[in-house]
């Protein structure tokens, strides 16, 4: 066993990177909720998002396009829950589970002629001098701008949800969807922006496994990805800064585990492979103490009466 | 003068169901005007299409001498009406402020709003902080949010439905004063209630709806709320009535109860002590939310209790559930009737199964008995006259009244020697009510002992033998109900909740 063999900079660097698919998923999903939708199939999206760039991008030779398409495709997949849910009526929990499976499938055969292909790299930004500062430079400036992405729009989704009457309306809305009808609000309009908000992002975090982590396309290469940010955003109590806590939390336990394993640690592989999830929970159960509920409205149907 | 609001001929149909058919009326600016009948009678659908909620199939209305037609309720809101919903529009979770930022076309920034919140509040009498979080107020408190957000809009007129079924008699008036300042600065309103005695002191005119019709108009301070009632139903109304008897012997008696509530935001009970005697009927007041449904659910074995505190016919049944205390004769009604006091999705005979099997012995050797159920949920539904096609249909499909008196007959037809019923003629119509009533006296005259938990005041004056309200989840001292005075019964309910949370 060799622990000296794990970099500490280098494992910082990296958690980041492998916390970013679930912060991206988790804060779409963190909206979807704040409408009151419960969308199950955060993991279909994923998937679905992940070919839909690999494809676009080996297509096309540009990973930003291959992003782009991805976020496309997780929203267009989201219409099917919003013509489900929103229109027919339908079941949440069984029309996300429903989507999952239909986008596991979708994804295999989409990407029939993509496996064992390398995607086009997309170049990490170029942050100048600030890149070679020791330590903080390979940790923070060393990244691809999809990561920066996914940081600021936690950022953004937090002041819009707490300062601005976008924000005020939406949470409303997946307070007591009935009052806000009342109000004259149009519920259904907004829940489908929300639901499709929470698409394109599962889309992204699909495709940063397929473009950047991996980077190649196989078939359920999301590997339960999204159910981790759908858990994540019940844990984090539905606040935008605990999403990337945990995200970075969860990241940094896959991290620290894999260079355990690779380091020789008299610990059962698969003791190690379950810390991740139990250590995630463990800590923002116990964030989760205070006495922050699920907004009100969280997966009752809606439907105007009256 | 050009009446501030007039509508002609509004007619709203729904499948199987005429909501307003051929409706007139108009308000003229400064004028209170009541609108008048029973469940059902169109009155909801009537303010909607005032509001914007509800388009009418026929018919037109006039603000100003001008055609008005909102298609939304933004526009009634630009056009100067306002409305407080009888089931309060508002959103647990947020503030005050964001509250009313959101029934607001343009809010101003949060501190401003803040800012205008106090002085509105201030003005009209209505004590408000713009911090707090709705899910922590009173009822009466979160009228006041409802009122004020509509009152920084500076309307023109104010619709208010069923505003004070939630209130203490302070409340009331609190309200009242309010309503007659606006009135007096030359806003319309236009009131909605059942309680005929609020209507007189406020109101300057009066139209009675009934099946969506338009059956009568009246000046209310110059009718009697008797008239009033019998223009709403359409017909002669009974006064539930009873033989006078003297109390029996004590059946039930609860010592130093207390208990923490079973709900997150429930009220923990706080050392109830009661003794009640065969043959009499206990009403118990207080605003909701008090600690009826955990008294009820102590009571009913729901929650169960540490033994010593409540004793039935000398037996000590705290640890007891509600199947054993069935069996023993002490029943329960709940307040909810879809979901607790009834499962929605099954029939009438399996909800009739469900509470009458020990007592009726619709249960053998564990295996049920269809034919002895569903004759006694037939029993039920032509005693209490339930109108349903039979008792094959789904709890769910039966309107609350008829619901209503399912659930209570249910009960009553058991043949208890303790009945705690709480709310038991919410949203049940006149005729309908005075019959549960008169059930529930019969009940007592045949020698079992009632517990009435209401907020419906003039309800339990009139069936009462004794009075009792709970406050923060404390009962007072049970009074005679005989003489006991509007102000007594409102210092037993507590007073005007929340007065002293003004000055923040």
């Amino acid at each position: 066993m060799d622990l000296s063999a794990i970099n500490p900079i280098l494992l910082i660097a990296a958690l980041m990177s492998a916390a970013t698919p679930i912060l991206l998923a988790a804060t779409g999903e963190l909206i979807v909720e704040k409408a009151g939708v419960l969308n199950l199939g955060v993991e279909g999206m994923m998937i679905t998002g992940a070919i839909c760039g690999f494809a676009i991008a080996v297509e096309t030779g540009s990973p930003t396009t291959g992003f782009v398409a991805a976020a496309v495709g997780g929203a267009l997949l989201s219409l099917l829950f919003v013509l489900l849910t929103q229109v027919t009526l339908a079941n949440q929990v069984a029309s996300g589970l429903a989507l999952t499976l239909f986008g596991l499938g979708l994804s295999s055969l989409l990407g029939q002629g993509y496996v064992g292909i390398k995607p086009p790299r997309m170049g990490d930004v170029n942050f100048g001098p600030l890149a070679d500062i020791p330590v903080v430079g390979p940790i923070l400036f060393s990244h691809d701008p999809v990561l920066y992405v996914g940081v600021l729009l936690v950022a953004i989704v937090w002041a819009v949800l707490r300062y601005t009457r976008v924000g005020l309306v939406l949470r409303a809305v997946g307070e007591n969807h009935d009052a806000a009808h009342a109000l004259g609000y149009k519920v259904v309009r907004i829940r489908t922006l929300a639901i499709m908000f929470g698409g394109a992002l599962a889309g992204l975090g699909g495709a940063y496994i397929s473009l950047i982590r991996v980077p190649q396309w196989t078939e359920g290469m999301t590997a339960g990805v999204g159910w981790i940010a759908l858990a994540l955003v019940v844990f984090a109590s539905w606040k935008p800064w605990r999403v990337l806590l945990g995200a970075y939390l969860f990241g940094g336990i896959t991290q620290l585990q894999l260079n355990l394993q690779g380091a020789g640690v008299a610990i059962p592989v698969e003791y190690l492979a379950m810390s991740p999830y139990l250590i995630t929970i463990v800590v923002l159960v116990i964030l989760s103490a205070d006495k922050s509920a699920a907004p009100g409205s969280l997966g009752r149907p809606f439907h105007a009466s009256g | 003068m050009t009446p501030l609001l007039s509508l002609s001929g509004l007619t709203k149909a729904y499948p199987g169901v005429v909501a307003n058919d051929d409706v007139s009326l108009s308000i003229a600016p400064g004028e209170v005007h009541a609108l008048l009948g029973e469940n059902g009678a169109g009155k909801s659908t009537l303010v909607k299409i005032i509001y914007g909620l509800v388009k009418p199939d026929q018919g037109a209305m006039q603000m100003n001498g001008t055609d008005f037609s909102p298609p939304e309720p933004r526009a009634a809101r630009a056009a100067g009406v306002g409305m407080v919903f009888q089931h309060f529009s508002l959103f647990d979770a947020l503030s005050v402020a964001e509250n009313i930022a959101l029934g607001m076309e343009n809010a101003p920034a949060m501190g401003a709003l803040s800012e205008q919140i106090r002085r509105v509040s201030d003005t009209y009498g209505l004590p408000l902080s713009p911090d707090r979080v709705v899910g922590d107020l009173s009822a009466g408190e979160r009228q006041r949010v409802e009122i004020i957000r509509c009152l920084l809009q500076e309307p023109k007129l104010l619709i208010m439905d069923e505003p004070t079924s939630v209130l203490t008699p302070q409340e009331v008036e609190i309200l009242f004063e309010t309503l007659r300042k606006l009135s007096a600065e030359g806003t319309a309103i236009l009131y909605i209630s059942h309680k005929l005695e609020e209507i007189r002191t406020l109101c300057d005119a009066a139209t009675i709806l009934r099946l969506g019709k338009v059956v009568g108009t009246c000046v209310p301070r110059e009718t009697t709320a008797r008239d009033m009632a019998e223009m709403m139903v359409g017909k002669v109304l009974a006064t539930p009535s009873r033989e006078g008897t003297a109390p029996g012997e004590p059946v039930l008696k609860i010592e130093q109860l207390s208990h923490a509530s079973p709900s997150a935001f429930g009220m923990p009970l706080r050392e109830i002590t009661l003794t009640l005697r065969r043959g009499e009927v206990l009403g118990i007041g207080g605003v909701a939310g008090n600690g009826q449904d955990e008294l009820l659910a102590a009571l009913s074995g729901e929650m169960r209790s540490p033994a010593g505190m409540i004793s039935f016919k000398g037996s000590d049944i705290g640890p007891k559930g509600p199947e054993a205390r069935r069996q023993l004769g002490l029943l329960a009604a709940p307040e909810e009737r879809l979901g607790h006091a009834a499962a929605p999705n099954m029939t009438l005979t399996e909800n009739a199964m469900l509470t009458g099997a020990a007592r009726e012995q619709l249960v053998r050797n564990g295996f049920l008995n269809w034919p002895a159920a569903r004759s006694f949920a037939e029993k039920i539904i032509e005693t209490f006259d339930v109108r349903t096609p039979g008792p094959g249909n789904a709890a769910r499909s039966l309107s609350g009244g008829n619901l209503q008196k399912f659930v209570i007959g249910r009960e009553v037809l058991q043949r208890p020697e303790v009945l705690v019923v709480n709310q038991p003629t919410w949203g049940v119509d006149a005729s309908a009510a005075a019959a549960i009533r008169q059930a529930l006296l019969d009940l007592a005259t045949g020698g079992a002992a009632v517990i009435v938990i209401s907020q419906d005041l003039d309800e339990l004056m009139e069936i009462s033998d004794r009075f009792a309200a709970l406050n923060e989840g404390r009962l007072s001292e049970p009074l005679p109900a005989q003489g006991l005075s509007v102000e007594q019964i409102g210092l037993m309910m507590g007073g005007a909740h929340g007065m002293e949370v003004a000055h923040v």
